[in-house]
């Protein structure tokens, strides 16, 4: 029998379409479209200054958002050969490891919803929500940040946030446990996700796997790790790997990396310096606004910044950092003038979807709703 | 290989310069990343190399996409390249290759990495660069009636089509 499955379907978590071929309950061959959701970031960035594009990165991995916001701006700081203050790098380690424990929650929540586990799906969407207040605080905005501008951030944080964060993180715990607890050696979760949809290490590698669907290979590969940035080698934190790289594996990894981004927030809200966010250059970040009323220097850097844009050195840099589904790299090439000549983004979902048939072969079409749930395929990423 | 560069070439890529001497023609490290344009006729040799021999260990092919350089600031060899980032996770290295493309085609390397696959689609829709044996180089991204390469420097950016019919399971 063949069945078309998606474009929309609640299980899809996004427009994908997949068509298969059953023999009986099995897929004997998959095939897959993507592009429903192709908004031409990368033609569009073209179009913009390159602080314009910061909302555009918002809508990759849109449930990680800062996250890119961070990638992205990070790629144009290499271009410009600038380094952000220490307080902004904090933030911005903040602001990632909360990010990333939001995707972990989603998948692992959505992922549970999938196999009929709506409970779990609960506990979690009640942190994610404390989080995106965190979030909301700081940028007025809860899914969509725009957060990060190239040189600085947005804003700093508002007064009392960084107790406001501990005191969320404080709860986070709990719902860990009581997952964990309702999960890990649950007879009916293991059923559903141990030898679920597996694949090998020299599969993932060769696929270009990264991230957690990486490391439940057993291969280590985490960017923090291996090329650290804004000071992550300094923090204390460790690595999480499974060796069966099944459904099963990846849910075990997403679940160790969420204790282990609390515990690099910690330790970046107990060491996080004073100071201003944004670099002392007009022509990167926008003047203090009493500089910008106050004086002619202040409003012509506003003006010009805002109508011309920055203007990096012509040149290409590729710069990634470790998003929540792997690494998130932007190839930008600038041509001196006030808009960037190419973006080009390596979304980590592109590579980790193209194995899905292969990993479904085999499989039943509910084990391949299991697996799909627990590769957390970002259609906002996938498709750009 | 021109003589800018030479040096740098052979201290960042002895191997590579020993293994290909007339592919390699310049090798650049701004900003500390290394980039190497080779030949695109040799490109599937040399990405062999990289992922099989031991001393170079290129375990993932991390990006591939293509590049327009119309109108760009500097000059190029040529318009169109083709601009693959390998990663070394065993040697913790980085490498690109950027391949100037004489007649805007260039071998397949989907049998070598698995991940060249949608990669070389999503170049072959953005840019309309042929990847000879490539089994289903088909659009990706944009839809399957849409007409034109978006992401070429002469395609306007505001271009609009109306196109309506899913694509046939026959045909994914």
């Amino acid at each position: 029998m063949r069945l078309n499955l998606g474009p929309s379907h609640p299980a899809t978590h996004g427009t994908l379409r997949v068509f298969v071929e059953l023999d009986g309950e099995i897929i004997r061959n998959m095939k897959l479209e993507i592009g429903y959701l192709h908004r031409c970031f990368e033609k569009m960035s073209e179009t913009h200054t390159w602080n314009q594009v910061i909302p555009y990165t918002d809508r990759l991995n849109y449930v990680s958002a800062m996250m890119n916001n961070v990638g992205y701006v990070m790629a144009v700081e290499k271009l410009l050969g600038i380094e952000v203050p220490k307080r902004t790098q904090r933030i911005r380690v903040i602001m990632c490891e909360l990010s990333r424990i939001i995707d972990h929650l989603v998948a692992i929540g959505t992922n549970a919803v999938d196999v009929g586990a709506l409970t779990c799906f609960w506990y979690f969407f009640r942190e994610r929500e404390n989080i995106y207040d965190l979030f909301e605080a700081v940028c007025g905005a809860r899914l969509t940040t725009s957060f990060t501008r190239v040189g600085g951030l947005y804003k700093d944080l508002p007064e009392g946030w960084t107790q406001w964060c501990r005191k969320v993180l404080a709860n986070l715990p709990r719902s860990l446990d009581d997952v964990e607890g309702l999960l890990t050696t649950n007879r009916i979760w293991i059923d559903r996700t141990r030898g679920v949809a597996p694949i090998s290490k020299q599969d993932a590698l060769d696929y270009g796997f990264t991230g957690p669907c990486l490391r439940a290979c057993g291969v280590g590969y985490d960017v923090r790790k291996a090329h650290p940035y804004y000071d992550y080698d300094k923090f204390d934190w460790s690595l999480i790997t499974e060796e069966e790289g099944d459904t099963y594996a990846r849910y075990l990894v997403r679940l160790g990396e969420m204790r282990e981004s609390m515990k690099i927030v910690e330790q970046a809200l107990d060491d996080l310096p004073d100071g201003p966010v944004n670099v002392d250059d007009w022509s990167i970040a926008l003047p203090p606004k009493d500089q910008v009323y106050g004086s002619i220097e202040g409003l012509m850097a506003h003006f010009k910044l805002i109508m011309h844009g920055i203007k990096p050195p012509a040149g290409e840099v590729y710069s990634y950092t470790e998003a929540a589904n792997g690494e998130l790299g932007f190839f930008v090439v600038s041509d001196g003038t006030g808009r960037p000549f190419r973006v080009r983004v390596r979304p980590p979902c592109f590579a980790i979807y193209q194995a899905f048939p292969q990993m479904c072969q085999g499989q039943t079409i509910s084990d391949a709703i299991a697996a799909l749930g627990s590769l957390n395929i970002v259609a906002g990423e996938l498709d750009r | 290989m021109q003589e800018t560069g030479t040096k740098l070439a052979e201290s960042k890529c002895p191997e590579l310069i020993e293994a290909f001497p007339q592919a390699v023609l310049s090798v650049d490290d701004y900003l500390g990343d290394l980039s190497i344009s080779v030949r695109a006729s040799e490109i599937r040799p040399i990405v062999r190399f990289l992922k099989e021999t031991p001393s170079q260990c290129y375990e993932f092919l991390m990006d591939l996409f293509g590049m327009d350089y119309e109108g760009y600031e500097r000059e190029t060899p040529g318009r169109f390249a083709v601009i693959y980032g390998f990663y070394s996770h065993s040697r913790k290295t980085r490498l690109r290759l950027k391949v100037f493309l004489p007649k805007n085609e260039i071998d397949s390397i989907h049998d070598i990495y698995k991940a060249a696959n949608w990669l070389e689609r999503e170049a072959w829709d953005m840019f309309g660069i042929q990847f000879k044996g490539h089994p289903n180089l088909k659009r990706i991204l944009c839809h399957h009636e849409f007409k034109g390469h978006p992401l070429r420097k002469d395609f306007p950016s505001n271009n609009y089509q109306r196109l309506r019919t899913a694509l046939p399971s026959t045909e994914l």
